[in-house]
């Protein structure tokens, strides 16, 4: 059956069969960020958003996401290289393969949980399982970055402020 | 230092944080065959017969092979140093299947449907044997995992097929039973660690296809691309010239990819057809027919005197190294070799094993390669020592660990020429608190949180054996190619080998380009395993660029019309100190690339005699309930010596990383068969690795000692960082509620049980 | 989403026992499904559904793992079964929320405290959770299920399209059928709750879960327990006990004692009925402390 969904911002149309799994029209679509880590829907690094959610792309038939918004890392390139930096200023990317799964839930979780404490941190990504890293050096990398982000939120927030008062 | 000890990104990041299409499969083009293997419902039979007919004319399917279509001549899948010593016991697909998921027949099609579709229909009749499952009953079993007579070791490992004995062998100093008996207390324990999965995240995956030269390429996430070739060649009976190895981007190995798990089977369905073709391992096949961690069962008998001093270890390890070799005479000896010679003043030490073959899964390489499995059990001796003794552990350590200088008889006599052992337990103390948290605290809730420790060595490459050699070439505008075979696996050695290039030859992170491994144009190197890669690569690095450094020098003295002893290089010109005339690293480039004829390169190769262990202490607080026995680990610092430390944030992560794989082991992972040998623990829902809720916190010092004969004082990091956790934490509970659990992994229900045993004495 | 779809699966998971063919558990797209189906009505899924090549969709998280030959596969998402509806009465729970959902109403959080979102908090993972369904944890009737363990154990009932409302504690026992669960009816009535379990690893099924219930019915002091992967799914049990805010542990270990006793355990990979039994008893009655203490 044919399935249109939105991808990244861009309309696109697949030929889908009843077990059609997302994860694989999405990587023949060319989005090769997301990756299969088991199939018992166990990892994470098959992370992608449908309607701005995480979801878990090795467990969605293709064929119901008909009409949805779907994000994958290549739709968010920009954020991604932009914590990824912090990543890998921790060593913490590794062997890279779980990175976005990971990072499309670390952004999803900036997006809703505000100033995520660190017992919230690791709750949320408890579904991305990495066996690189020991967790630590992301965990001190989304640290990190919150930090950043806050301090050019405050920066921001300080300049227009300053503006209206000018 | 400018460049090394510094905490520089890894050179590929960028592409690995945007999901760039770098690993195996996002590389394999569209057209390749999908390949599938039909595996073994039995642990042990014989294949009667094969009938394809029906799924050969599944619309789409272009080949299935069978026994009758391989070679009938025997190899092994371990990626070592030729003569391997692992035995050649295998074929791509034998007549006898000796494990639940062992390799049937192989199928070919256009599509992954087509090729399920087919599986499905091939129809195998199976004599079904009685299979060896015990490996405390393989040795001498009149069953017999290989019978065959074209089975054969290359080297004197004690191997026997005729006895399901894999290795064997007995080394030892002084008299063992005199010392012991001499001993005021002698501790007498057996120790059992199970097989463990690597269960890096991408599984095990290959594409091959012809070239226009005819010849085989095979793309594939490996450690050991030059050792694929040959095993490939051997596989396939055909030359080696005829095979060609590519690695990209590797999503993790910790030594899985070690042995050539996955390469074999689209090699001959390209091989047969003149076809690309691929496989992809699913998690299940990764957990079922791989090449997991052995299990190991280790009696430990320790002698001390009454003031603690440690005067003899004496250790026999069985090691199950199930239906294949791979790896089982190697990881054996690490059991003891890597575990006795911590402790500096044993007068006598007796280390004595057998390797069996079982009809289980083949095991292989994990990182810590045997040293893990015999630190368990040794440490967890010397923890039960200190508790007959009444002694705080640490102190116990304090006065029996080997120090700098001293000579180590169980590590094949070398001598600990950096070893900062004293100062990481020292350190580590301080960290975690030790004075207060020895050995307990009673939280009041229930839960009662206590503290343990454990040391550990490993080596930095196989001495003698382990060879790397790095070409380095001056290219336009003076920018470096560094030419290198080690495996990038993701740990970063792209990064940290040409940080060690760029502090050699004085230059910018930028001014070299790393090329990842292609057998038909990387310089020879073994591959990453065995801690190689820092130390022994690394060395090759500073070799060769010494080399070119004399050879810039040279040629810009020549472009400069002066003599070599008048010019200096100081990584961005050539000066003629006579004249102060110069010319820079960029036109030398250019010029040899104009009427020159001597190529403006360097190669060179390294190996090294001896491996210097790096060494360190783990120390682990967990928190007990006491009603359920659950474990939670709530801290676990490290300090390690590893030498000088070459990139401190990617040798941190390698700590943390190794560490939380470690508490996996102590408390999660295990691997379960059936009665009949099927493998239970086959998908992440079951084989439970640890999640960030899982591991506690994590906490990581360097102590670093200088190795004179590493690079910059370096030494390895790499395995040496799982090997604390199980002791450590086996102490740590042992320390909290006085039970000590001899099997891994330690569940909360053992330890329930333990305190309930206890309870009742 | 009949029994059938994950049967090989399953049993591996509860039972571990060698009862299943290997070549049938080799699980690489093993799962086919012919035609997608998303009805615009109840009575057209009804419909649709009676076929026996049929299944109704849920998260696809179990169906997915197991080797059925789907014919029709049936999305119930273009319903309205995904929200939580909140009357003076009762919650009705849609069947296609999601366990995140279920974690996050705020009106079960005011209603009956952590509990609900301390059952569900564990199961894999955020992502997962956004996947998962009410309806779909509730219809396979899971031995490993804490959403069952946690809702078994509250005034619960399942509303089916054709078989009308029943009791969930009924509903457990009942044989799978061809019906449809359309939501799950939480009757609102002022009950304590809370929720234990005992996990290997933090995301991993419980190696017990134990819901304990306690609140005034029928003008007596009530008390449910709920004992869930026994690794059997999870049983329910009903006490009219009055017991003090005060009591000590004596009287309360010896009331879990006997609540425990009444449950079936057995033995799996993840723990032994002895040890199982053992959890049952220490998590009453740390559950039973915790809505003593409770205001």
């Amino acid at each position: 059956m044919e399935v249109q969904f939105r991808l990244n911002g861009k309309q696109v149309t697949v030929e889908a069969g009843g077990d059609t799994i997302l994860l694989d029209v999405l990587r023949n679509l060319g989005c090769r960020s997301v990756k299969c880590g088991c199939e018992t829907t166990n990892c994470g690094l098959c992370t992608v958003w449908i309607d701005g959610k995480s979801r878990l792309s090795c467990s969605v038939l293709a064929a119901s996401v008909e009409g949805c918004e779907i994000t994958t890392l290549e739709g968010v390139e920009k954020e991604a290289a932009a914590f990824g930096a912090f990543l890998a200023d921790e060593g913490a990317e590794q062997c890279g393969f779980c990175s976005p799964g990971f990072i499309m839930n670390v952004l999803a979780m900036f997006r809703e949980l505000k100033n995520p404490s660190v017992d919230e941190i690791k709750e949320y990504l408890s579904g991305n399982l990495c066996r690189c890293t020991g967790y630590m050096g992301q965990l001190r990398a989304i640290q990190k970055y919150m930090q950043s982000s806050q301090a050019a939120k405050t920066l921001e927030d300080k300049e227009s402020s300053m503006e209206v008062s000018a | 230092m400018r460049t090394v000890n510094q905490p520089v990104r890894k050179v590929d990041y960028k592409a690995l944080v945007t999901g760039k299409a770098v690993y195996t499969n996002d590389l394999a083009p569209s057209d390749c065959l999908v390949v599938k293997v039909i595996r073994s419902p039995h642990a042990h039979a014989l294949i009667k017969e094969i009938n394809v007919n029906q799924a050969l004319a599944v619309q789409g399917i272009e080949c299935i092979l069978t026994y009758k279509d391989c070679p009938d001549k025997r190899f092994t899948m371990a990626g070592q140093t030729y003569p391997e010593p692992s035995p050649y016991d295998r074929l791509i697909l034998d007549e006898r299947v000796r494990f639940v998921g062992d390799a049937v027949a192989i199928v070919a099609g256009t599509s992954e449907e087509a090729v399920v579709k087919a599986m499905k229909l091939v129809k195998v009749k199976y004599e079904v044997l009685e299979p060896v499952l015990d490996f405390r009953k393989a040795k001498d079993n009149p069953i017999l995992v290989h019978p065959e007579e074209n089975w054969r070791s290359l080297c004197p490992v004690g191997a026997d097929n005729t006895r399901n004995l894999c290795a064997h062998e007995v080394s030892a100093e002084g008299n063992i039973e005199a010392v012991l008996k001499s001993c005021d207390y002698v501790v007498d324990r057996v120790y059992h660690t199970k097989a463990n999965q690597q269960a890096m995240m991408e599984t095990f995956r290959t594409y091959t296809y012809m070239d226009a030269y005819g010849r085989l390429n095979i793309v594939s996430s490996t450690q050991v691309p030059f050792h694929i070739r040959r095993i490939l060649a051997n596989a396939l009976d055909i030359p080696k010239s005829k095979v060609r190895v590519i690695k990209p981007r590797i999503g993790g190995g910790f030594g899985a990819k070690q042995t050539s798990v996955s390469e074999v089977y689209p090699a001959l369905v390209t091989w047969k057809t003149g076809k690309p073709a691929k496989i992809v391992y699913t998690r299940e096949e990764s957990l079922t027919a791989s090449s997991p961690r052995h299990e190991m069962e280790m009696h430990v008998r320790l002698g001390a005197d009454k003031d603690g001093t440690i005067r003899g270890i004496d250790l026999y390890t069985l090691s199950n190294t199930g239906a294949f070799g791979e790896h089982g005479p190697t990881t054996v000896g690490l059991s003891g070799h890597k575990s006795i010679p911590l402790y500096g003043k044993a007068e006598a030490f007796r280390f004595v094993y057998d390797v069996v073959y079982t009809h289980v899964m083949s095991a292989g390489a994990y990182r810590g390669y045997g040293a893990t499995q015999g630190i368990f059990a040794v440490e967890s001796a010397v923890n039960e020592l200190a508790e007959m003794l009444g002694m705080d552990p640490t102190v116990l350590r304090e006065k029996n660990m080997v120090r700098e200088g001293q000579k180590m008889p169980a590590y094949y006599g070398e001598t600990a020429n950096s070893c900062a052992l004293d100062r990481c337990m020292a350190r580590a103390k301080e960290m975690i608190g030790w004075k207060e948290k020895y050995p307990c605290r009673d939280m009041g809730n229930g839960k009662v949180r206590g503290v343990g420790v454990a040391m550990a060595m490993q080596g930095s490459g196989i001495s003698g054996v382990d060879t790397a050699s790095v070409a380095i070439k001056v290219n336009d505008d003076g920018f470096y190619s560094l030419m290198i075979g080690a495996t990038d696996m993701g740990t970063g050695c792209d990064t940290i080998l040409a940080q060690m290039a760029a502090e050699c030859l004085e230059c910018d992170m930028q001014e070299i380009i790393v090329h990842g491994v292609d057998t038909d144009s990387s310089p020879y190197d073994c591959g990453s395993y065995a801690s190689s890669t820092t130390y022994v690569t690394g060395m090759a690095v500073v070799k060769t660029c010494e080399m070119l450094r004399q050879k810039i020098c040279a040629r810009g003295a020549q472009y400069l019309g002066c003599s070599v002893e008048e010019a200096e290089f100081d990584g961005q010109k050539v000066t003629n100190l006579g004249t102060g005339e110069s010319i820079t690293r960029a036109e030398i480039g250019n010029r040899v690339m104009c009427s020159n004829e001597e190529a403006l390169s360097a190669s060179e190769a390294f190996s090294s005699p001896i491996s210097p262990p790096p060494f360190m202490v783990g120390m682990a607080e967990v928190e007990i309930d006491k009603e359920t026995g659950v474990v939670e680990p709530i801290d676990y610092v490290a300090v390690v010596d590893c030498g000088t430390v070459v990139n401190p944030n990617l040798a941190r992560v390698q700590v943390e990383g190794g560490i939380s794989q470690g508490i996996g082991m102590a408390l999660y992972e295990d691997v379960v068969y059936s009665e009949k040998g099927k493998n239970y623990s086959n998908s992440f829902m079951q084989y439970k690795i640890p999640s960030r809720l899982d591991v506690g916190t994590i906490r990581v010092e360097f102590e670093s000692s200088y190795e004179p004969t590493g690079p910059f004082g370096a030494k390895s990091i790499g395995e040496i960082v799982i090997n604390t956790p199980s002791p450590a934490i086996s102490n740590a509970i042992q320390n909290a509620v006085g039970v000590i659990e001899r099997e891994l992994p330690i569940t909360a229900e053992k330890v329930y049980w333990k305190m309930q045993e206890k309870r009742h004495m | 989403m009949t029994e059938i779809a994950f049967a090989p699966f399953l049993m591996k998971l509860e039972r571990c026992q060698d009862n299943v063919g290997p070549q049938e558990e080799r699980r690489s797209v093993l799962l086919t499904i012919s035609n997608y189906v998303k009805p615009k009505t109840l009575e057209e899924a009804y419909e649709l559904n009676q076929a026996r090549n049929s299944r109704i969709m849920g998260g696809m998280m179990w169906l997915r793992l197991g080797n059925a030959r789907v014919k029709t596969i049936i999305d119930l998402s273009g319903l309205g079964l995904d929200q939580i509806e909140e009357t003076a009465h009762v919650f009705r729970i849609g069947a296609m929320c999601t366990l995140r959902q279920l974690e996050e109403c705020e009106g079960l959080k005011e209603m009956y405290g952590e509990g609900i979102a301390e059952a569900v908090r564990h199961i894999v993972g955020v992502q997962f959770r956004n996947q998962a369904t009410v309806g779909g944890s509730i219809y396979g009737r899971y031995g490993f299920s804490d959403v069952l363990t946690a809702l078994l154990a509250l005034d619960t009932f399942v509303e089916l399209y054709d078989g009308g409302t029943i009791r969930l504690s009924e509903f457990v026992n009942r044989k799978k059928d061809k019906d449809i669960l359309v939501s799950i009816i939480i009757r609102k009535s002022k009950r304590k709750f809370h929720y234990e379990s005992v996990r290997q690893t933090k995301t991993d099924f419980p190696v017990l879960a134990c819901a304990v219930v306690t609140g005034i019915v029928n003008g007596q002091e009530s008390w449910y327990f709920s004992i869930g992967a026994r690794p059997m799914k999870a049983a329910l049990l009903e006490k009219q006990w009055k017991v003090p805010k005060d009591a000590d542990d004596e009287q309360l270990e010896q009331l879990a004692r006997q609540a425990a006793e009444e449950f079936d355990y057995g033995s799996n990979m993840r723990g032994s009925a002895a040890y199982r039994r053992h959890l049952a008893e220490v998590l009453i009655r740390r559950a039973m402390r915790a809505v003593l203490s409770e205001d």
